[in-house]
């Protein structure tokens, strides 16, 4: 097959500046302090590389070169409104000084640590300013680099909705007068922990597709582990982080086997094992030893991980170590007390030590005002209840379960086990 | 996508493991290529290969089973080391391998090879192999 010797040149330019296009942005962002403007000048620097590199050839060091082409965008936009200033007042020599300078600042600018730069703009994308939502959407779109269009697909809402919520993300940012630093200190965790939210957002998003949803739901996992991956890279000493990472590459490792041909969801108990990517859950068991070698086996993003880990070390469903998981979930329950987190230690403790004791936690919590509507609690009461050969009553949480239940499969399993009664 | 990338085996790489400063500066600059990888969140996992004279091939041919003893011929068709990476798509692997520090001291080759998915495989396997490779994953996650 012959290839047209310019779309070829084109497509690899293409993928260096997907490649670069993240710390293109947070180079640019640290100079103009401006994630918009950041993100116009590396598309200028784009157009400039499309122009260019068919003729030049890709530089050595293509980074360098687009950081440069954007830098002298930005330096003209400077010398640009100079200019006009000049034209509207006298100003005289102060302002040649002044401009020496700017550009002497923007030189040094470009020097720092492209790593820190990266870092410092991941977090101005996740920062406090900036609701949940715009968090998400501006890290696909800065450091993900999606389209506005594929958010807002990924998100299962409209275009312009998406646009207007970037739009505003970066007047907030802008509005705040960020300086792209990583935050030091006490600031620091407070940050890293909404960064840290931010992805573990991002992952669920995709985690919760469903079979013959736009693939660009499931995508949102394999973002949510790159991103993952890179803040472990660029912060190796980061417990938290590393239990984030742990904890996606151990779930995404079972993404392949948690649903039927028919779209139907399998149970954790009931995937074929072989399914699990093993690939995942090493470099999942590996980035979790680290966590715990740091001395953060306590948080939360390690214990959830090493949950997910006790499942990934059993050969089969009956091999799992519940007494284990009951265990980590007495910890989780201090560490991140919620009643959601109360009922998955029931199930545990009623799988490591019998249905009764199950039920009298989960009678416990059964009245929680955050638990009225939440379709697992009857579902888990019903189970417990089966469990311990009391199936008429286990019917009638079967059947509430099935009525609170928003998803048709799940109602329809719920209803069978209601019928198995 | 998941590919697998070979650094391929060259005269020198067969000769096996040289210290010099040429050598040295190779691994610094490897080093320095694999920070790049594991901090663009590509790079899952990657190792080198001792020569061939090191290695054993066994030769099948219906019930007979061979043993040959390295090193191999045809030096270039052999592997001296590899990456895992896990990149969107192939053009990003290419320009990621475009980027690597000469691997070896003189000309050599670098090939990228993407993973069957587990999709692929679904029509190839019974019930029964299913469960084998089952107990074999999970075995493999345990060690």
């Amino acid at each position: 097959m012959a290839l047209d010797p310019s779309s070829d040149v084109q497509q690899a330019i293409e993928a260096v500046f997907r490649i670069e296009r993240a710390r293109l942005i947070a180079g640019l962002a640290r100079v103009v302090r401006d994630v918009g403007q950041a993100e116009e000048l590396a598309q200028d620097a784009l157009v400039s590389a499309l122009a260019d590199w068919p003729r030049s050839g890709i530089p050595t060091n293509p980074l360098a070169w687009l950081l440069a082409a954007g830098k002298r965008r930005a330096i003209d936009g400077f010398r640009r409104k100079e200019m006009l200033a000049r034209k509207h007042a006298e100003i005289g020599r102060d302002l040649e000084d002044e401009r020496d300078t700017q550009v002497e600042d923007l030189e040094a600018a470009m020097d720092d640590d492209i790593g820190a730069e990266l870092l410092g703009l991941i977090f101005a994308a996740c920062h406090p300013v900036l609701s949940a939502e715009q968090r998400a959407a501006l890290t696909l779109r800065l450091i993900g680099g999606l389209s506005t269009e594929e958010i807002a697909r990924a998100f299962l809402t409209s275009e312009p909705t998406v646009a207007q919520r970037i739009v505003r993300a970066k007047k907030a940012l802008a509005n705040a007068g960020l300086d792209f630093e990583v935050p030091r200190g006490a600031e620091r965790q407070a940050r890293l922990a909404s960064v840290l939210a931010v992805i573990y957002l991002i992952f669920n998003e995709g985690y919760s597709a469903t079979a013959g949803e736009d693939l660009i739901r499931p995508a949102l996992c394999a973002e949510a582990q790159r991103l993952g991956r890179i803040l472990a890279g660029l912060m190796p000493d980061e417990p938290e982080v590393l239990g984030l990472l742990a904890l996606m590459e151990i779930q995404a490792s079972r993404l392949n086997a948690r649903t039927a041909p028919d779209g139907s969801p399998i149970l954790l108990t009931d995937q074929n094992r072989a399914r699990w990517d093993q690939l995942l859950i090493r470099r999942g068991l590996a980035a979790l030893q680290r966590a715990e070698a740091l001395g953060g086996a306590n948080g939360p993003y390690a214990l959830q991980a090493a949950l997910a880990a006790c499942h990934a070390r059993a050969r089969t469903a009956e091999d799992t170590d519940w007494p284990r998981i009951a265990g980590l979930y007495d910890t989780l329950a201090g560490v991140m007390p919620s009643p959601v987190v109360e009922l998955n230690r029931a199930v545990a403790h009623s799988m490591a030590f019998g249905p009764e004791t199950g039920l009298a936690m989960v009678e416990a919590i059964a009245e929680a005002p955050a638990l009225r509507s939440y379709a697992p609690l009857p579902a888990v009461r019903g189970d417990m209840l089966f469990r311990a050969g009391r199936p008429e009553e286990a019917r009638g949480y079967f059947e509430a379960a099935a009525s609170l239940s928003q998803n048709a499969r799940e109602r329809e399993f719920l209803l069978g086990r209601a019928a198995a009664c | 996508m998941r590919v697998m990338v070979f650094v391929k085996a060259t005269e020198d790489s067969e000769a096996g493991l040289t210290i010099d400063a040429e050598t040295t500066a190779m691994f610094e600059a490897m080093g320095r290529f694999n920070e790049e990888l594991i901090k663009a969140g590509i790079m899952m996992d990657g190792d080198g290969l001792r020569p061939s004279s090191d290695g054993k091939r066994v030769a099948f041919d219906g019930a007979s089973r061979t043993v040959i003893d390295g090193p191999f011929a045809e030096t270039r068709e052999l592997v001296a080391g590899y990456w895992i990476w896990q990149v969107k798509d192939m053009a990003e692997a290419v320009e990621w391998v475009k980027r690597c520090p000469n691997p070896m001291k003189g000309p050599s080759e670098i090939e990228i090879r993407p993973f069957y998915e587990m999709a692929d495989f679904e029509a190839a396997l019974s019930p029964t192999a299913e469960a084998i490779h089952s107990r074999n994953a999970v075995a493999m996650a345990k060690s």
